[in-house]
């Protein structure tokens, strides 16, 4: 199918504005995630609206997640300490590799040839089935979006619903060909049942599953798995061996905090009232689930996050999605033209971030910063806010290189700057504009055609021309002749 | 009331009209105007595209133009929202604890124009009259950061003749967003290209925002395509008529 990417499961890094280019040229995805995306919206706004306090809830959940965060290391050796009391091992890795060989280590020490996997995006951050792969282990995704996925040899543009991009006739076709099924049809229970003959035989097999986790909870050292399908209860209950990988962030001080989150994350991601599926569980418990349990904690370029003041914020994310459904930019591109397992606005700011910014660099100006993200955080993350600062950043970098220094942007915006900084500056360019923009403008008084970068806007848009006389001039030549400004005067003299 | 305007950069050079319309609904409303020439330029385009520390100047020289102002009207809520969202901080940024204070007394007394009316004159009928159907397309920031509600809407629904034309997706961007125009000039495009249609969809003769910045952009497009549909700031609907009030 031309719609997959073969063995595409790497990102190109190529930047925003190229490769949403590409994703607007396919009309068929475009209106697969319009579609999903309008869906969940719609739900999420119903089922927000039924909540008299949603607006404390957010606070709430923004205070509990700032607080945990301002004292990560105490909440984080907390965790460690209760986790290992009842009978979790608890393993901290620095970056993706140091991940991916602790896993791998687990895996083979069990020698486990395949393993079975509940969406986790901090694998896929990781890019640990890759690892796996390329040292003989299978790796089996159960969630039917992931599953899609990974059949596909696709890649997630959506981080709670991965396959978000493709619809059900193409996952149809998908499975017809990978499960040999060549009857099937194309309705959701067809497509339901065929995948959960394939996977129930797996969860019976394998013996090692590995998760990611949407909560760690310091004061009991638990963990909670919230999910639609049901496929994570079977990862976290049938294999002999869990293997949990998660973000540092993800830690809350106690189970209490789950009050809100339990309510908002549903409601934000799905648009549902409560998951389907809560899974929280502590350790081991003989007799019950899996024998051996670990649990990873990530750091992987969260802990420079921590440190910038401005940006920490980013950390409160509980992974809902709901800014990339809120997102008129993502509307149009999907996921994959950011090209990152973290896409829309979100993904915008921290993906640069989780790479020191030496990756993603085109992510922050990917937003018209229309706040819809903002508005519809339920950790009050200010997206826009962040995307400016990152932006700040971007800025002052380049500013140190010669190339930035003496590009069109940095030299078009100096200038800008210095008429701004003076009125007489300014009319003055205003007149010059008003003479200069002749040789563009067309018959009908419209400027149809710009050059360099202010192309860009020509492409799809005409431009008013400049008017004879500016407002500053029509003031001087018809009121202020007859306004009384002594009083004024006087004043802007002290000033 | 001595209303003190601030005719943002983009207005004072490609819109007047609207400039010249807050004019003549405040000075039928019985209010004194004064338009203050050192102004310039409220410094979103440079803080927004991450031009922070050059954005300082032109925020200070905001400050020192309308400190000793009683109110200052601005027919942009995107400038009123950078004021509000960012003036501070950039303040706070450059080290200048004077300027974040002297921006904290000044901008209470800021205010976007069709919030002034409705907010701080307490008045939602000015006696316009404009016998068209017009549409109205709700900015971001007037949303999101002014919370101005449906204020530009009830203004609309007390202009004489006027057909009020409801738009599907209101709430969702334009795809303006000043520099994102350019830099993402394709999925910008594809936006606008989404807000036309729906604004074309209401058989409106017009459409109209309290931002010019949406209007500008909406327009490129229509006037591209050779749609029969105008753009109109609210000043400009507000200061048709005889400005006589029922």
């Amino acid at each position: 199918m031309s719609e997959f990417h073969a063995e595409a499961t790497q990102w190109n890094r190529r930047d925003f504005p190229t490769a949403a280019r590409e994703v607007l040229q396919n009309s068929q995805t475009r209106k697969n995630v319009k579609h999903a995306t309008t869906v969940i919206q719609a739900k999420r706004n119903k089922v927000v609206a039924e909540l008299p306090d949603w607006e404390d809830l957010r606070e709430a959940g923004a205070q509990v997640k700032a607080h945990t965060l301002r004292h990560l290391d105490y909440y984080l050796k907390q965790f460690e300490e209760n986790c290992t009391r009842a009978g979790g091992h608890v393993h901290w890795a620095s970056d993706a590799a140091e991940a991916n060989r602790i896993i791998l280590g687990l895996v083979q020490q069990h020698q486990a040839k395949e393993v079975i996997k509940i969406k986790t995006m901090t694998s896929e951050e990781v890019g640990l089935n890759a690892h796996l792969e390329a040292n003989g282990v299978r790796p089996i995704e159960t969630d039917l979006a992931e599953l899609i996925i990974q059949l596909g040899k696709d890649r997630p543009s959506h981080f709670v619903a991965p396959a978000v991009h493709v619809n059900r006739h193409q996952v149809r076709q998908m499975f017809q060909r990978e499960m040999d099924l060549p009857d099937l049809g194309d309705q959701p229970e067809d497509l339901a049942a065929a995948a959960r003959s394939y996977l129930r035989e797996k969860f019976l097999r394998v013996r090692v599953a590995i998760s990611g986790a949407n909560f760690l909870i310091a004061d009991s050292g638990g963990i909670c798995i919230t999910e639609s399908e049901g496929n994570g209860r079977m990862c976290l209950t049938l294999p002999d061996v869990l293997i949990s990988i998660v973000g540092i962030e993800k830690v809350i001080p106690s189970f209490r905090d789950l009050e809100i989150f339990l309510q908002t994350l549903p409601r934000s991601a799905t648009g549902e009232r409560m998951n389907p599926y809560n899974s929280t569980w502590c350790g081991v418990h003989p007799g019950d689930g899996p024998k051996e349990f670990h649990v990873v904690l990530l750091d992987n370029g969260r802990s420079p996050i921590l440190a910038d003041k401005e940006a920490r914020q980013t950390l409160q994310c509980i992974r809902c999605a709901a800014c990339l459904n809120a997102c008129p930019v993502y509307h149009q591109t999907g996921g994959h033209a950011y090209e990152s397992v973290y896409a829309g606005p979100i993904g915008a700011i921290l993906t640069p971030q989780l790479n020191s910014m030496s990756e993603g660099r085109s992510l922050p100006y990917a937003s018209s910063l229309c706040g819809a993200c903002y508005e519809v955080c339920p950790v009050k993350i200010n997206i826009p806010e962040v995307l400016i600062h990152l932006r700040g950043k971007i800025v002052r970098e380049d500013q140190a290189k010669f190339t930035g220094k003496f590009s069109l942007w940095n030299i078009g915006m100096h200038a800008a700057a210095f008429l701004f900084k003076d009125a007489s500056r300014l009319a003055m360019a205003e007149k010059l504009g008003q003479v200069g923009q002749k040789a563009l403008v067309s018959k009908n008084g419209f400027i149809e055609w710009l050059p360099l970068m202010l192309n860009g806007w020509t492409q799809s848009r005409d431009l008013r021309a400049m008017p004879g006389q500016s407002f500053r001039d029509w003031w001087a030549k018809e009121k202020a002749p007859y306004a009384d400004n002594s009083k004024r005067d006087e004043k802007s003299s002290n000033g | 009331m001595l209303v003190s305007l601030f005719i943002t950069c983009y207005n004072d050079a490609l819109f007047p009209e609207t400039g010249k319309s807050v004019v003549s609904v405040l000075e039928r409303l019985g209010h004194r105007i004064e338009f203050r020439p050192e102004q310039t330029c409220c410094g979103q385009m440079h803080w927004n595209t991450g031009y922070l520390r050059e954005a300082v100047p032109i925020i200070r020289h905001f400050v020192r133009v309308y400190r000793d102002a009683e109110t200052v009207v601005v027919p942009s809520s995107s400038c009123v929202a950078m004021m509000r969202d960012h003036y501070a901080k950039a303040a706070e940024m450059d080290g200048d604890a004077g300027l974040v204070a002297e921006i904290n007394t000044l901008l209470p007394r800021v205010y976007e124009f069709s919030e002034f009316l409705a907010r701080k004159l307490g008045i939602e009928d000015v006696g316009a009259s404009y016998p068209h159907k017009v549409t109205y397309h709700a900015s971001c920031h007037s949303m999101r950061s002014l919370h101005l509600g449906d204020i530009p809407i009830r203004l609309l629904n007390n202009v004489r003749g006027l057909e009020l034309q409801p738009i599907q997706n209101m709430q969702e961007c334009c795809g303006f967003g000043g520099t994102f125009s350019i830099k993402n000039a394709d999925v910008s495009s594809a936006m606008l290209a989404d807000k036309v249609r729906n604004v074309l969809e209401t058989g409106a003769e017009v459409c109209t925002a309290v931002d010019n910045s949406c209007l500008m952009h909406l327009y490129g497009s229509l006037h591209r395509q050779g749609a029969p549909v105008r753009t109109a700031h609210l000043a400009e609907i507000l200061a048709s008529g005889d400005g006589a009030r029922a």
